[in-house]
């Protein structure tokens, strides 16, 4: 049982910026500047930059086998699940798949709020690629594992976005396809119904299915996938045991951010440091009753005309719950050539124990150009005072004193 | 581990370039989403409506109204013979049909951009579901034509049949159009504030409330290359009692049709390998 059922070779994809990012120019300005170009006024369009969002990525997967994909926010994962689902093709390379594939790169694809929650299992089933057939025979399951059975007839735009989720989930959990390329999905929902579709993933993966699981989520990555590779810069940099694809990726040296469309402007993002963390598998961990703070380095080519630096913290799910930005508090950042170091200390993370993501942004305008920028990820666990067992239904945390009498 | 004695599945993923033949093997298995798009499209529609499906009859019979009005009474345009009326409500429910299906499936993939973005699956779907979803308004408003040519007195015979072919016209140009409308509409937003436009003078270049028979006979085969001159003329010969239209015109009409479909496909299959990145 070790036949290959996914391999791809030397797979790349190339997007112009302006092309594809800015993509709807009117018509107008099309035409316009076709006029021009043969006026001869404009040689030719502005030369469109090319950039490779994956480059030369080849890599097997054998039937069965739970391969996870790891890398930094733009490195290129999102481009290649969507090649390997055929949502996009390649602009190189060769991909081979034996099997039926299943795709899951969001929940609740082409649910339409104003259909019932029955009427959406269907369609979101047949989106996904069920048989009406197959649909029907698992049509009470998926209703039972979704738990919102009371309102199953009623249109979705009246359910709570919690419900919304559970169903949408439901449905893709009863998906039973050879195999499933799955995005960072498990990022939504409370963190009860999380660790349920966990548990159903694993059961997915046990079942010998073969599976590609994208996420941040190193926890569930290290669980669920015996190996990982590791994109970065659109390229594969590592290919091995999840643990060590981990490890590398948590001490790789920040990646550029490839939304950022301009060349570097010669600013970067030298080295990022925490205090009061330590390194575990799972990113970094607080140390609890510690100060928490992030020295950051940055280089520069040139003078640049402003800079700021943010300090983001995210939850799981997503949502910006700190944002820290040397302005807002009065501070500014000496602008100058070669390198600058700038510490933020935090006395206390006021985040209840879970899982998180810290982002440092740098921010710089030359010459009038803001959206340059360079930024890295790394994902944070707060540990609980026992265990990791507590149930959060929020993110804050206060002083607090309790007493019982 | 039900599917081990089905052939397995191979996919091979490549560069795409130039054009690509319509994969009908992988349209058909995939029917079963375009019955879901379809019957998605129809419960949308008429949902938190007042009047449900009595939109289907109530704009062409507005129509209906208003060029009986101004064309029949007022402007005395012959009319076949037939109550202006009846004239121009047979020409106006597969006119509706066009129009709706034309708009319908011209905005069908910036409607569902999420899906594009999102999963895989034969992107001529959802133009097609949405020409095809339009049928249902027809087959109100036909079943309406029917109760008010009764009304007049006129009674069909079995060359109703002929209503299905010259349908089947109207549907090859609308999704004929639709598809290539709709590629375009994903990269340039301009196509979907034309079309209204476009299909307001594309209906006076049709015999709608005019008969064919105004266009000098020499010219109607260039008339012809409008395919809905077919439709329109096609419907009004199957109900009611008069003779064969121009066949020169007919043909031409037909074959129109035929290439526009064809003609759309190709550019649809061309122009969709770029949907999911530029939508």
């Amino acid at each position: 049982m070790s036949d290959v059922v996914i391999r791809a070779e030397g797979v790349g994809k190339q997007y112009r910026i302006g092309t594809a990012r800015q993509a709807y120019g009117s018509l107008r300005e099309t035409a316009t500047q076709a006029v021009r170009r043969a006026l001869g006024r404009e040689a030719r369009a502005p030369a469109a930059q090319e950039i490779w969002a994956l480059k030369d990525v080849s890599f097997a997967v054998k039937r069965g086998e739970v391969l996870g994909v790891i890398g930094r926010n733009g490195a290129g994962k999102s481009t290649l699940l969507k090649i390997l689902s055929r949502i996009t093709p390649p602009t190189d390379g060769r991909i081979d798949i034996r099997g039926r594939i299943g795709t899951l790169l969001e929940v609740g694809t082409g649910f339409h709020p104003e259909l019932t929650g029955r009427e959406n299992i269907f369609l979101n089933g047949a989106i996904l690629g069920m048989t009406r057939a197959e649909i029907r025979r698992k049509f009470d399951e998926i209703v039972d594992f979704s738990g919102v059975e009371k309102f199953i007839d009623t249109p979705v735009k009246r359910y709570s976005s919690g419900m919304y989720v559970r169903l949408a989930f439901a449905v893709a959990a009863h998906l039973e396809p050879e195999i499933l390329l799955v995005d960072e999905v498990l990022a939504v929902g409370d963190a009860e119904f999380q660790k349920k579709c966990l548990g159903k993933m694993g059961d997915v993966a046990k079942g010998g299915r073969t599976v590609i699981f994208v996420s941040h989520n190193m926890a569930a990555i290290r669980d669920l996938c015996p190996r990982a590779i590791l994109v970065h810069e659109g390229q594969l940099a590592v290919d091995a045991a999840s643990d060590d694809a981990i490890s590398r990726y948590l001490t790789s040296k920040p990646g550029t951010d490839r939304s950022r469309g301009q060349e570097s402007q010669g600013i970067a993002l030298e080295r990022v440091e925490f205090e009061g963390v330590e390194r575990s598998p799972y990113g970094l961990r607080l140390i609890p009753g510690q100060p928490f703070l992030c020295r950051t380095e940055f280089s520069a080519e040139r003078i640049p005309d402003a800079i700021w630096l943010n300090l983001e913290i995210y939850s799981a799910e997503g949502i910006c719950l700190i944002h820290l930005r040397n302005d807002f508090d009065g501070v500014s950042i000496p602008r100058r050539q070669g390198n600058t170091t700038v510490e933020i200390a935090v006395d206390r993370l006021p985040l209840v124990p879970g899982t998180y993501a810290v982002r440092v942004r740098l921010v710089y305008s030359r010459a009038g150009n803001i959206d340059a920028l360079d930024s890295c990820e790394y994902p944070l666990q707060i540990p609980g005072v026992r265990g990791e067992t507590a149930k959060y239904q929020s993110y804050v945390v206060v002083d607090r004193r309790w007493k019982t009498r | 581990m039900t599917d081990a004695a089905a052939a397995e599945t191979v996919t091979v993923i490549q560069p795409q370039s130039g054009w690509l033949p319509i994969d009908f093997r992988e349209l058909w298995h995939y029917r079963e989403l375009l019955y879901f798009l379809i019957v998605r499209d129809l419960k949308v529609k008429y949902k938190q409506t007042y009047i449900g499906v009595a939109w289907a009859i109530l704009q062409p019979l507005v129509s209906t109204v208003v060029f009986t009005l101004f064309f029949g009474r007022l402007a005395k345009l012959p009319s076949d013979g037939l109550p202006y009326e009846v004239f121009a409500l047979i020409a106006l429910i597969p006119w509706t049909y066009f129009a709706t299906a034309l708009n319908y499936s011209s905005v069908s993939l910036v409607g569902n951009a999420n899906l594009l973005s999102k999963i895989y699956f034969p992107r001529l779907l959802l133009p097609a579901g949405a020409a095809l979803a339009a049928l249902i308004d027809l087959a109100i408003g036909t079943a309406f034509l029917g109760a008010a040519m009764a009304f007049y007195g006129i009674a069909p015979t079995w060359r109703a049949l002929w209503l299905l072919p010259f349908t089947g016209v109207a549907i090859a140009t609308a999704l004929g159009c639709g598809l290539f409308f709709a590629s375009v509409n994903v990269k340039y937003r301009d196509v979907q504030y034309t079309i209204p436009f476009l299909t307001q003078v594309w209906m006076f270049l049709t015999p709608v409330v005019y008969p064919a028979s105004l266009v000098p006979e020499s010219l109607r085969w260039l008339y012809g290359l409008n395919p809905l001159v077919a439709v329109i003329e096609g419907w009004r010969w199957a109900l009611a009692d008069k003779p064969f239209p121009s066949a020169p015109m007919m043909v031409v009409s037909i074959l129109v049709a035929g290439a526009m479909l064809v003609g759309g496909a190709y550019y649809f299959r061309r122009a969709e390998r770029e949907f999911a990145d530029v939508v």
